[in-house]
């Protein structure tokens, strides 16, 4: 079976720095896949290149077997990649039920004359139905009417999320979704990604919250420095002398 | 049912008004009316965050697009109006290759220079533009009868309400377009394209419909101008007038859909009332530019920021 994304020998460069050097890992259809390594791994870097951020300056990107590396972000978010943002990237000026609209996006795609003329009004309300499926599906159902800008932290990364689920994605790629989340936040945030791999939804999740990717991933891939440097369960990881040495510094320095 | 009958209300108010001012008041009216389409075009752009410097020229394309094919190849006047509008859009669809490389003060230098083009072009080619001196001699409208009223288009009072019937049809499809899912996907593309792009919109395609559909009505309201004024040349649409349109936009305040009108019809009674009584019309630009200045300062959020407190404190009570 192929996996639900590989990717193959990806590359990154920064003039004379590379960023990500000949990455390989496979994210399998129904897993929560963690990506780890210390500060400066290149994990967003990857990250970035699999969503369509960046084009990678060499390797591939298959998404069900099909090449997607080098895509413009909003042709890999239609092939069903989503991804959210590190810190509250939001529509900070726009409603939170508006946010979740924009979401919707995809599947109901607005068309120009038919707005004018008043004849999308069934598009209009399933995607409003969408949008608070989505917003009740992460608690902020009461808060719809608020400026997406005054929401708590806690409420904004969820909010991020909704937007992304929103478009019902296949594949949803969270930047470091736990960043500045108290441990009640974060057990209620692993809970609800439980939730969403249950219906269907893969997740690759990059985060420094250890706690959370040890207790939520399937399966883990850690690099360091750009590189591949290990992949397996959390115990596996947990484990790994290299990752261990990769994290903590060299044993026999210590010794 | 508030609703319909402030509407009811507008409507007689309009019908009424320019028979209670004189004859060069009447005319303002007219000019009012097309400017007041052109900011509310405008504002569109601006709902992506692109402002743009070459949007009166792009009215102007407008307004040489009608006059010649109804002098030229005498179109009907209503058609070559529709005709200008559609040539302004593809005009603008043409520009937006170039100039959607680049995005905001990028955007905004470039679409200056795209607009300066096109008035050198018009000014270089005699034929068929008139160079300098432009195009003279432009079909008026032709007049018709409505049964209860006669439109005499040589009367200013009847082009007004033929404009203001076209302008409110214009304003109309914009207020529904912005309204509309489209509407929301323009701000989302402002307010943090990473995130749209990330939700599946194409932000090219956006940016360039919102500056199409703005151009499009921008050249609706030229031609309206040019089959009223009759004579149109390279200068009517220089950066001066662009100033004029930034000036109303920026007093009035973008964050809503009246706020631009309001900008244009304020300081257009000050214009023509306070400035013309006091003798002072001729330091207009400068009275303008003082008006920009401390409005930026001290009204950063425009006129429509005043509205909202008033209007605000009446729903608190």
């Amino acid at each position: 079976m192929t996996p639900l994304l590989e990717v193959q020998n990806l590359t990154m460069r920064f003039g004379g720095l590379t960023a990500v050097d000949s990455l390989n890992f496979k994210v399998e259809k129904g897993n929560i896949h963690g990506l780890i390594g210390p500060n400066g791994a290149g994990k967003t870097t990857t990250f970035n290149m699999v969503s369509g951020f960046y084009k990678p300056s060499q390797g591939r990107v298959l998404l069900n077997g099909q090449d997607i590396s080098g895509l413009p972000m909003h042709e890999v978010a239609n092939r069903g990649v989503v991804r959210t943002f590190q810190h509250s990237t939001l529509f900070a000026e726009l409603s939170v039920l508006d946010n979740a609209l924009i979401g919707t996006h995809m599947t109901f795609r607005p068309n120009l004359l038919k707005a004018i003329l008043g004849l999308d009004s069934s598009a209009r309300r399933d995607a409003l139905d969408r949008a608070r499926t989505s917003l009740e599906f992460f608690g902020l159902a009461d808060v719809e009417h608020e400026l997406a800008g005054d929401l708590s932290h806690g409420h904004q990364r969820a909010l991020g999320m909704a937007v992304a689920y929103a478009s019902r994605p296949d594949l949803i790629l969270l930047d470091e979704p736990f960043t500045g989340m108290n441990p009640e936040e974060t057990r209620r945030m692993m809970g609800l990604m439980r939730r969403l791999c249950a219906e269907g939804t893969t997740i690759l999740l990059v985060e420094h919250d250890m706690q959370a990717i040890m207790g939520l991933c399937d399966n883990i891939t850690c690099m360091s420095f750009g590189k591949f440097l290990a992949e397996g369960s959390p115990a596996e990881i947990r484990n790994h002398p290299d990752v261990i040495e990769a994290y903590l510094g060299g044993a026999r320095h210590v010794a | 049912m508030r609703n319909f009958a402030i509407w009811v209300a507008l409507t007689i108010v309009l019908i009424v008004l320019p028979n209670l001012v004189s004859f060069s008041q009447q005319e303002v009216l007219v000019f009012l009316t097309i400017n007041i389409l052109v900011v509310a075009s405008y504002r569109l752009l601006t709902l992506t965050g692109e402002w743009s410097l070459g949007h009166v020229v792009i009215m102007g394309v407008g307004a040489y697009a009608s006059a010649l094919v109804t002098k030229e190849l005498g179109l009907w006047v209503p058609l070559g109006i529709v005709v200008g509008g559609l040539a302004s859009a593809l005009i603008a669809l043409a520009l937006s290759v170039p100039l959607f490389r680049m995005k905001g003060f990028y955007f905004l230098i470039g679409s200056f220079a795209a607009g300066e083009i096109i008035r050198l072009l018009w000014k270089r080619f005699r034929d068929p533009f008139g160079g300098a001196k432009g195009i003279k001699g432009i079909d008026p409208m032709p007049d018709f009868s409505i049964g209860i009223y006669q439109f005499d288009f040589f009367e200013p009072v009847s082009y007004f309400y033929f404009s203001a019937v076209v302008v409110a049809l214009c304003l109309w499809i914009l207020w529904r377009i912005e309204k509309s899912p489209v509407g929301l996907t323009f701000h989302a593309v402002h307010w943090q394209d990473k995130l749209a792009q990330a939700s599946g919109v194409n932000l090219r395609r956006y940016r360039t419909m919102a500056f199409v559909i703005a151009s499009g009505f921008a050249g609706i309201a030229g031609a309206l101008l040019a089959h009223y004024i009759g004579t149109i040349n390279p200068n009517s649409f220089d950066v001066e007038v662009m100033v004029f349109v930034l000036t109303w936009a920026i007093v009035g305040g973008t964050g809503t859909f009246y706020g631009p009108i309001l900008g244009c019809v304020v300081l257009t009674i000050l214009n023509e009332i306070v400035l013309r009584e006091l003798g002072l019309e001729q330091t207009r630009p400068l009275i303008y530019g003082l008006i920009l200045i401390l409005s930026i300062l001290f009204m950063p959020n425009g006129l429509e920021s005043i509205v909202q407190k008033v209007t605000r404190r009446k729903d608190a009570k």
